[in-house]
């Protein structure tokens, strides 16, 4: 279907590309972002941030810098402390195997005492433009002992590695397991053959367009806050700040996310920067605004990834996997940022077992402060990691028994719903042969061994690699969070109001950043209520207008945001008929709901949605005592399961031994979302997805040296995936409807990242014909690695 | 950005004058490499004489033994000049391939040379083809000219008119971009003229730009890819940091001199 075929002042149907509404104002540069607002007599926040990975403050001297033009305040963890302003948090509580609470360090928003890794907050200073505060920052002096930096994971849990947090012996924030250990080991007792695998999941920068940003303003008339910020979920940062860093209470703080420029995560969390912004700005009298600039990015915002993991499977005679065995230490960073604890956990511990039918599992995590950034949720967030370890023990797997690696999976993958894994989930459906053998047709599998063959011939190394990837997404059903260590629920809420002349705005606690709900979510109440797209507003980010929401991550939107919507307009459509059934003078059971209008059924008797909306709010035609007047309802929904997407990914590529240099030829990806609203952003989301995931397995790697320097601190170092890095891809579709929300919605904005690296990297290990090729595979490594290989062959 | 005072000067003598008024005071050519140290507040120079507004330093002509390209030409325009094209047309080549194309927009020859990046690609050009930087004072043969990482033969007042190119020789580069930062990792410029072969290699020396005497001395005697089968490249002298090692640098400053061989004997 043509996506210019649809015209937004018609009813736009499920399942149609419709244009991105909000596209319009994003390219004509109409949107607005937090840096693009200017609020009366705002000044400028810089943070003077530590040059060192690890060292104690032993005083900060800002008297000379106090008196420099133009600056306004200078702050630090001493003030912070005196107002009572509590450290940041870690949401989700994990227990270690011995049942102790995890060790969470104290995070303060501006550092008293210790700095804990190059880019951690000293002070800030509070001018009345930025480069005035950036002059005075440099004549604050800073007294630090430096102190001997744990900056490597490997070794940051050793005897004699530095000490990062008093409370946390051995860098170690927790030690965690899940599954049977026992049946795992007794299925390596009786396996017939066992593939090991060392694996390092590379620390990636999250790098959204827009970098973040806050504006606090304190109204001292009602003593209320009012921060303006890059966040993903504006109500939980309120929730966080109030409840937890004591800012303000919850009815003085509101937070409004305006128009966002991507996150990818990164902007879930709440951070030092938007904290001290709005505390400031009560301590000055005046808003106080602060962007980061890109360097500052690099520095401080989360990262995301970076495991270090030995996976063991065990097979029986015939192929069959029966056991996986799993020992994975994640860097934490310097400090447990907001939700950084359930990302090599719960999200990630869970996905082992892949889309195969794996009868033990048992998988341990060791989280290990280092003196680096704080680590947390990426696209993905712990099911990259699950999904990359287990495409490729399987992909070793095979190839060390000799069989083809499409046929091994097939034989070991889950052919019967509900599922339930050792590792806590129940797969409620799928259909993962449907979804390998459509993309080996789109992917000419079966030809691949000429293709190879021809690329030799021109002195190339062609490789194929699959990646049949899971996730869970739609998170999540609250209880079953909540029992797992979560401190939030995670349903969403909707409220649909219904205006006098039948027009629409819908208040949704899902937040977009470039997901294209203002499309999305307006294409289903059209489709819904049979009026225009034109005739539905979506409003969202904004905690005085929208009571309460938990926000966009985790693929969540669509199968949770969009079904409390659902469930709204299941509400709207009850009442309407009811109001219907009086005006039309026919009893409510005989009123029918179709193409956006209410018929008494059998007749020609019939009112269009408008029409019974302005009788709604004129309130003339039906009795107030039974029905109260007006057309607005709100729904919570909260999910009975998480949503399961799957898929398989091809990737076909060449590699250039002269060079190094990869090529990818072609890309398939097949992918089971459930149920889809508007195609075109499915694979817009699928396509971003892709590239990130290239990204990670050739291109991106966040670097530090031994001191805690951050090597990788700018596009002059860090390789962000170009255009010319991709091919165009295969975009092919199955579907099993999700029977667990009532869209039949799973998600879609993180597949395409979770199933890329191992798809990337089993086609290297295809091509080079060595299983160890690490990510990301720069032509540096590859070059190396092939000459290595010509090497071993001549000496053969 | 720290404060600094601006002048546009319409013509050369103003802008000489400009230039010595004062402590620290910088030309301002296309700005690519000095605006962003300045926003970076990694210098602090007291003005900026933009040599912008100066038309007789964009120009291009063409002559019967030279091409000559105005210190202001910006490489989109050297890219895509028609008597670029005509003289040398690995030198326009080598011009769509710097940066990206805010970076052709606004970059120009005079400003690229001038700040003798070790990665940049006009540099190796100017060695290969024999090239003579005219200055406000003087004429320096391109060999006298790069003197090192960042550094030339210029003085602090003097400033660059125009790069000389001869015409006549046969020639082609070839670049393998860094994968994060895009500037040259291994970027050669060989050209052959009369039997003599000059093979100018940028992006990898850990001096700048330099030749590479072996591989002109072995394709002066058979010019053809194969010729350098055998060689080296010492990678003592070759630059290693996280993106390369020096021997992967060698190996990669190898295979662009191969490729641009393979492209001028085709």
């Amino acid at each position: 279907m043509n996506a210019n075929s649809f015209d937004s002042s018609k009813v736009t149907p499920l399942g149609a590309p419709v244009r991105r509404k909000e596209d319009r104002r994003f390219i004509t540069g109409k949107g607005r972002y937090t840096d693009d607002l200017a609020r009366p007599g705002q000044t400028h926040a810089y943070f003077l941030r530590s040059p060192y990975a690890h060292a104690r403050i032993r005083g900060i001297d800002t008297a000379a810098a106090a008196a420099m033009p133009g600056v306004v305040a200078i702050l630090t963890g001493h003030d912070l402390a005196a107002d009572g302003i509590r450290g940041l948090i870690c949401g989700w509580m994990i227990h270690s195997k011995d049942g102790s609470p995890m060790k969470a360090g104290y995070h303060p928003a501006l550092a008293k005492d210790k700095v804990r890794y190059v880019g951690d907050h000293v002070a800030v200073v509070i001018g009345e433009t930025l480069n005035a505060a950036k002059d005075a920052a440099a004549a604050i002096a800073v007294d630090y002992e430096v102190l001997p930096a744990a900056a490597d994971l490997g070794s940051a849990q050793a005897a004699g590695a530095a000490h990062i947090h008093d409370d946390a012996p051995r860098n170690t924030a927790f030690e965690w397991e899940l599954g049977d250990k026992t049946a795992t080991e007794a299925a390596f007792a009786r396996a017939a053959h066992v593939t090991t695998i060392d694996l390092v999941n590379n620390r990636l920068a999250p790098n959204p367009m827009e970098p973040r940003a806050a504006i606090g303003e304190y109204d001292a008339g009602d003593e209320s806050y009012t921060l303006w910020t890059t966040s993903q979920n504006p109500h939980v940062a309120r929730l966080v700040l109030s409840a937890f860093v004591g800012l303000a209470p919850e009815n003085k703080l509101r937070v409004i996310a305006p128009d966002v420029g991507g996150g990818f995560g990164s902007k879930i969390f709440i951070y030092a920067e938007e904290t001290v912004c709005a505390w400031a700005s009560k301590r000055v009298g005046r808003p106080v605004k602060w962007t980061c600039d890109r360097s500052e990015a690099f520095l401080c915002d989360a990262h995301g990834r970076d495991h270090i993991t030995h996976g063991e499977l065990a097979l029986d005679g015939q192929g069959k996997i029966i056991g996986f065995r799993v020992k994975t230490t994640a860097n934490m960073g310097a400090y447990l940022s907001t939700f950084a604890s359930c990302v090599p956990t719960y999200l990630y511990a869970t996905l082992l077992s892949g889309q195969y039918d794996i009868p033990a599992i048992y998988c341990e995590v060791d989280a290990v402060y280092t003196n680096t950034a704080p680590v947390d949720a990426y696209r993905g967030a712990g099911r990259p990691e699950a999904t990359f370890l287990v495409e490729r023990i399987v992909e070793k797997a095979a190839r060390e028994i000799g069989q083809d690696s499409a046929e091994f999976r097939r034989r070991n993958f889950i052919t019967s719903f509900p599922h339930q894994t050792p590792v806590i989930l129940s797969y409620d459906i799928g259909g993962y042969a449907a979804s390998l053998d459509k993309a080996l047709e789109l992917s000419d599998y079966a030809n691949f061994p000429a293709r190879k063959a021809e690329a030799a011939r021109r002195g190339k190394l062609r490789g194929i690699g699959l990646s049949n990837y899971i996730e869970a997404c739609g998170i999540a059903p609250s209880a079953a969070v909540g029992s797992l260590g979560a401190g939030v629920g995670l349903w969403e809420s909707a409220e649909v109001r219904v205006n006098p002349t039948g027009n629409v705005e819908v208040l949704t606690g899902s937040h977009s950043h470039g997901q294209g709900h203002e499309t999305t979510f307006a294409q289903l109440v059209s489709a819904r209520l049979g009026i225009p797209i034109d005739h539905v507003t979506i409003v969202h980010g904004d905690t005085d207008k929208v009571q309460f929401g938990m926000g966009t991550y985790g693929s969540r939107s669509g199968a949770v945001g969009m079904s409390a919507i659902s469930k709204a307009l299941d509400k709207v459509e009850a009442k309407a008929k009811k109001i219907a059934a009086h005006i039309l003078e026919a009893s409510e059971g005989d009123i029918e709901f179709k193409d956006g209008h209410f018929t008494v059924s059998g007749t020609d008797r019939s009112l269009a949605f408008a029409a019974v909306a302005l009788n709604a709010y004129v309130a003339h035609k039906f009795p107030t005592s039974e029905i109260e007047p007006g057309l607005k309802e709100g729904a919570f929904y909260d999910p009975v399961n998480f949503t399961f997407p799957a898929g398989c990914h091809i990737c076909e590529l060449e590699v250039d031994p002269e060079t190094g240099t990869t090529e990818i030829i072609k890309w398939v990806a097949v992918d089971d979302f459930g149920a889809i609203i508007n195609p075109m952003i499915v694979e817009g989301q699928v396509h971003g997805g892709i590239a990130q995931g290239v990204g990670q397995a050739l291109l991106e790697g966040v670097r530090y040296d031994a001191e805690g320097q951050l090597l990788t601190g700018s596009y002059m170092d860090y390789t962000m995936p170009r255009a010319g890095d991709l091919p165009s891809f295969v975009v092919g579709m199955t579907e099993t409807r999700c029977p667990s929300n009532p869209l039949g919605i799973k998600g879609c904005g993180e597949a395409g990242a979770i199933a890329a690296p191992p798809a990337v990297i089993n086609a290297l290990t295809d091509a080079l014909g060595t299983e160890d090729i690490p990510m990301p595979a720069t032509p540096a490594t590859l070059w190396k690695i092939a000459q290595g290989q010509i090497a071993r062959r001549a000496a053969e | 950005m720290y404060a600094f005072d601006y002048q546009r000067p319409a013509g050369l003598d103003e802008a000489l004058a400009a230039l010595r008024a004062g402590e620290d005071v910088k030309v301002l050519a296309g700005g690519q490499t000095l605006l962003p140290t300045l926003k970076q507040r990694l210098a602090q120079p007291s003005a900026l004489v933009d040599l912008a507004a100066i038309p007789e330093l964009s120009r291009i002509e063409h002559g019967p033994y030279f091409l000559t390209i105005g210190a202001m030409a910006r490489h989109a325009e050297v890219a895509a000049s028609p008597m670029v094209a005509e003289a040398i047309p690995a030198l326009a080549e080598l011009a769509g391939l710097i940066g990206d194309p805010a970076v052709r927009n606004r970059g120009t020859i005079g400003g690229s040379i001038a700040n003798n990046d070790p990665t940049a690609d006009y540099p190796a050009a100017c060695l290969a083809l024999g090239a003579t930087v005219v200055t406000s004072t003087r004429r320096i043969a391109a060999e006298d000219f790069f003197t090192g990482l960042f550094e030339t033969a210029l003085a602090e007042d003097e400033v660059i008119l125009a790069v000389e190119f001869p015409v006549g020789a046969r020639a082609a580069y070839r670049k393998f971009r860094n994968p994060a930062s895009r500037y040259a990792m291994a970027g050669v410029f060989v050209a052959a003229r009369d039997g003599e072969v000059r093979v100018a290699v940028t992006g990898a020396g850990q001096g700048g730009v330099f030749r590479w005497n072996d591989a002109e001395a072995a394709l002066s005697a058979d010019f053809s890819p194969a010729a350098l089968d055998g060689l080296t490249l010492d990678p003592s002298d070759v630059m290693a940091d996280l993106h390369g090692s020096a021997e992967y640098r060698a190996q990669l400053v190898k295979v662009m001199a191969k490729r641009a061989v393979a492209a001028i004997a085709s």
